[in-house]
C-alpha cells in the first residue's frame, strides 16, 4: 500500500540546514494497523506530514497504491488527499461552525458527491462511531472522546486508502484513549490501512506493528501482539 | 461557472457569513451606505436636471430675444442717442442672412413693457390685460397650450387681418361664468369687437408672460395701434445644433448693419438669450450629475475596500478551518472561489439594499416636492445606471475579494493545521 524508499527531508532554519528524515525505508501493507513512535525531533510528524501530502519530500520516492507521488503541486496534492487519505489529528480540527454529520460530510463535498448522498453516508459513518444521536449537534456540544469519533466518521467518509492518525489519543484521557482506540481497531478489523503516530506505548501496543524513529532514521521496525483496547473498556 | 450556480456552494458561503453575523452586517452597512449615497445624490441631481428642464418646456432651449434701444456711438453721420425702431423687413434679412436661424417671429405687445394694457369688456364685466400682435410661427418656438376646441392665430387670420383673439385663463374666469364656454363669444377689446378661438393655459416658467395675455394677429394688431411695420422685438429660435452665443452675435451685426449702427455699439440691441442661459442651467445640472457620480463612485469603493478588509481579517481567523478543508481535499481553486464568492455575494447583497434604501428616499423626495415651486421633477435614475453600479460592484468585489482569497491559499494546510 505504501512504499517509501531512501526518503530524506530536511528544513532551512536561517542559514542552517535542519536534517530530519535521513534515509527512511518503509513499507506498509494493506491492513496494517502501524504505530510510528519517537520523541519529539525524532521526525515522526514529519514523517506522517510527507506520507499525508501536506508536505513534500527533498529525496527519495513515495508510492501510495502503486501511484508514484511526485511533482505534488497544491492542487494535485488536494486531490490525492481527498482520494487517498483520511486525517485524524490530536485536537480533532472539526469546523466549529458545522455540525457533526456538516464535519463528516465535508471530505464528500470535495469529492463532489451530491447532498443528499452526503447526508446519508455521514450518517451511517456517525453511526458507525456510535453517535449517530449526535448528527445534528455543533462539536462546541460534544466531550473530546465525542469529537474525535466525529472526526474518525470524517476520515472514513471519504473511503480513503490509508488513515492517518497523527496522536488521535494525544487529548484525551485514558479511558476515552481506549475508546478512541477500541474504533481504530474495529476499523482496522474491518480491513482498513491505519498509521498511527503516538508517543504513548499502551497506543503502540495496541498496534500490530510498531516504528521506532529516532535522529530521522528507523532504529526498530516489530510485528507486536496486540492488545485488545476493548479490555479496558 | 458550474461552482457559482450549485447550491452546495452556496451553502458553503452562508455557513462562512452567517458563522459572525455581526461582522457580516457591519461590512453590508459599508457598501449599503455607498450605493445609497450614489442613487440618491445621482437621483436627485437628475430630478433637479428634469426641474429645470420643465420649467424651460415651453420655450425652446436654443431661442433669444432680441430688442432695439438707443445708439450709444455715432456713425455714417448719425448722432449718439437715436433710438432704433426694428421692423417687420429685419426678419426676412435675418433668415436670409443667418442660416443657424430656424424660427423667427416678429412681435408687439402693449401693456408689457410700456403702454398700458388692454381694456377688456364683456356685458357688464370688465378686464385689463396685456394684448400681444402675434404671428402663428411664435408656437414654434414658445408652446402655447390651448384648451380644447380653440387654436392659436392661424395665417388666415394674419391675411385678412381677422378680429380674432386668444385670451388667458385668468381673463376666462373673469369675465366668464364657470359654465360658459368662451369659444366663439365676443369681447371688446379697446372697443373693438374680437371673438374669442381659443384659451391658453398658462405655465409658470419665468420670463415675462402671464395668465392674462391676449394673443391677436400680427396685421390686426398693426392696424388697431396703428403701428405700422415696426415690431417691438423679435424671438428668434436657433437650429438645435447650431451654437446660440455665436447666433446672437450674428443677429446683432445684421440688425446693426439694416440699421446703420456702428458695429462696435454694444448697447443699440438689447438680447436676451436664453439658450445660454439655459446651457449654465443644464451645465450646472450636468457638473452635478458629474459630480453625484464621482462621489458616488468613490464611496461605493470605500465600502468595497472595507469588504476587502473584513475579509482578509475573516481569512486570517479562518486559518485553520480553511486548512482544515485544504487538509479534506479542497483544491487551492476551491478556497480562492469561495472566498471571492463570499465578497461578491457580499457586495452584491449590500449593493440591491443600497438600491431598494435609495429608491425609497427619492421617492419620498419627490412626493415632498410635488406641489411646490422647487425645480425637482422625477427624480430618477436611468436602469442602466444602476446596473452599471452593480456590475461595477461585482467587478470591485471580485477584484478586492483576490487579495483575501491569494493570502488563504498562499498559507499552506500543514501551517494552518499547526497554529493553535
Amino acid at each position: 500500500m505504501i512504499e517509501i524508499k531512501d526518503l530524506h527531508k530536511s528544513y532551512k532554519m536561517g542559514n542552517n540546514s535542519l536534517h530530519v528524515l535521513k534515509g527512511i525505508n518503509f513499507n506498509v501493507k494493506e491492513g496494517e494497523l502501524v504505530a510510528i513512535m519517537g520523541s519529539s525531533g525524532s521526525g515522526k510528524s514529519t514523517l506522517l506530514n510527507i506520507l499525508g501530502m501536506l508536505d513534500v519530500l527533498d529525496e527519495g520516492s513515495y508510492t501510495l497504491d502503486g501511484v508514484p507521488i511526485v511533482d505534488l503541486n497544491e492542487t494535485k496534492a488536494a486531490k490525492y488527499r481527498n482520494k487517498f487519505l483520511g486525517f485524524i489529528f490530536q485536537s480533532f480540527n472539526l469546523i466549529n461552525y458545522k455540525s457533526a454529520a456538516e464535519n463528516v460530510a465535508l471530505p464528500l463535498y470535495y469529492q463532489g458527491v451530491g447532498r443528499k448522498e452526503r447526508q446519508e453516508k455521514a450518517l451511517k459513518y456517525l453511526e458507525q462511531v456510535g453517535l449517530k444521536q449526535w448528527a445534528g449537534h455543533l462539536p462546541s456540544e460534544l466531550s473530546g472522546g465525542q469529537k474525535q469519533r466525529v472526526a474518525i466518521a470524517r476520515a472514513l467518509a471519504a473511503e480513503p486508502k490509508v488513515l492517518m492518525a497523527d496522536e488521535p489519543t494525544g487529548a484525551l484521557d485514558s479511558k476515552t484513549s481506549y475508546e478512541v482506540m477500541d474504533l481504530i481497531q474495529k476499523i482496522n478489523d474491518a480491513g482498513n490501512t491505519i498509521l498511527i503516530v503516538t508517543h504513548e506505548p499502551d497506543i503502540a501496543d495496541m498496534c500490530k506493528r510498531i516504528v521506532h524513529l529516532k535522529d530521522g532514521v528507523i532504529v526498530e521496525d516489530k510485528i507486536v501482539d496486540q492488545v485488545r483496547a476493548s479490555q479496558y473498556v | 461557472m458550474k461552482f457559482i450556480f450549485s447550491s452546495n456552494t452556496w451553502q458553503e458561503i452562508f455557513g462562512s457569513i452567517g458563522k459572525n453575523k455581526t461582522r457580516t452586517a457591519i461590512t453590508v452597512i459599508g457598501v449599503l451606505w455607498g450605493i445609497f449615497i450614489y442613487i440618491a445624490l445621482a437621483g436627485a441631481a437628475k430630478g433637479l436636471d428634469n426641474g429645470f428642464e420643465r420649467a424651460f418646456e415651453s420655450t425652446a432651449m436654443n431661442s433669444m430675444f432680441v430688442w432695439a434701444q438707443s445708439t450709444s456711438m455715432p456713425y455714417e453721420g448719425y448722432k449718439t442717442g437715436r433710438s432704433l425702431q426694428l421692423k417687420l423687413s429685419d426678419v426676412n434679412t435675418l433668415k436670409n442672412r443667418i442660416p443657424e436661424i430656424q424660427y423667427i417671429a416678429p412681435r408687439n405687445a402693449k401693456g408689457v413693457f410700456g403702454g398700458s394694457q388692454a381694456a377688456v369688456v364683456r356685458g357688464q364685466k370688465t378686464g385689463n390685460a396685456p394684448v400681444y400682435g402675434d404671428f402663428p410661427i411664435y408656437t414654434k418656438i414658445a408652446t402655447k397650450k390651448i384648451y380644447d376646441g380653440g387654436r392659436f392665430i392661424n395665417d388666415e387670420d394674419i391675411e385678412q387681418a381677422r378680429k380674432v383673439v386668444v385670451i388667458g385663463e385668468r381673463t376666462q374666469k373673469e369675465i366668464f361664468e364657470e359654465d360658459e364656454n368662451p369659444i366663439g363669444e365676443f369681447i371688446r377689446v379697446d372697443n373693438i369687437y374680437f371673438q374669442i378661438v381659443g384659451v391658453h393655459k398658462f405655465v409658470p416658467g419665468g420670463g415675462f408672460e402671464s395668465d392674462t395675455d391676449m394673443y391677436i394677429p400680427y396685421s390686426t394688431y398693426k392696424k388697431l395701434y396703428n403701428t405700422g411695420e415696426n415690431v417691438d422685438w423679435l424671438t428668434i429660435a436657433a437650429y438645435d445644433d447650431a451654437d446660440v452665443i455665436q447666433a446672437e452675435k450674428d443677429v446683432k451685426a445684421v440688425l446693426k448693419s439694416i440699421h446703420n449702427v456702428n458695429p462696435e455699439d454694444e448697447r443699440a440691441i438689447g438680447a436676451f438669450n436664453l439658450g445660454e442661459i439655459f446651457n449654465r442651467i443644464t451645465g450646472f445640472a450636468k457638473g452635478l450629475t458629474f459630480l453625484s457620480l464621482i462621489v458616488g463612485i468613490a464611496t461605493i469603493l470605500a465600502g468595497v475596500i472595507s469588504i476587502g478588509n473584513i475579509l482578509l481579517i475573516s481569512v486570517k481567523e479562518r486559518t485553520k478551518e480553511l486548512g482544515i478543508r485544504r487538509a479534506l481535499g479542497a483544491t487551492p481553486k476551491e478556497v480562492r472561489n469561495l472566498i471571492i464568492l463570499e465578497s461578491v455575494f457580499l457586495t452584491v447583497i449590500s449593493g440591491i439594499m443600497g438600491i431598494v434604501l435609495g429608491a425609497l428616499v427619492l421617492y419620498g423626495i419627490d412626493a415632498a416636492t410635488q406641489d411646490t415651486d422647487m425645480p425637482y421633477t422625477n427624480p430618477t435614475l436611468p436602469i442602466s445606471y444602476v446596473l452599471g453600479a452593480l456590475g461595477i460592484m461585482v467587478f470591485l468585489g471580485t477584484l478586492i475579494g483576490l487579495i483575501p482569497a491569494q493570502r488563504a491559499v498562499s498559507i499552506k494546510p500543514i501551517d494552518a493545521l499547526r497554529e493553535e
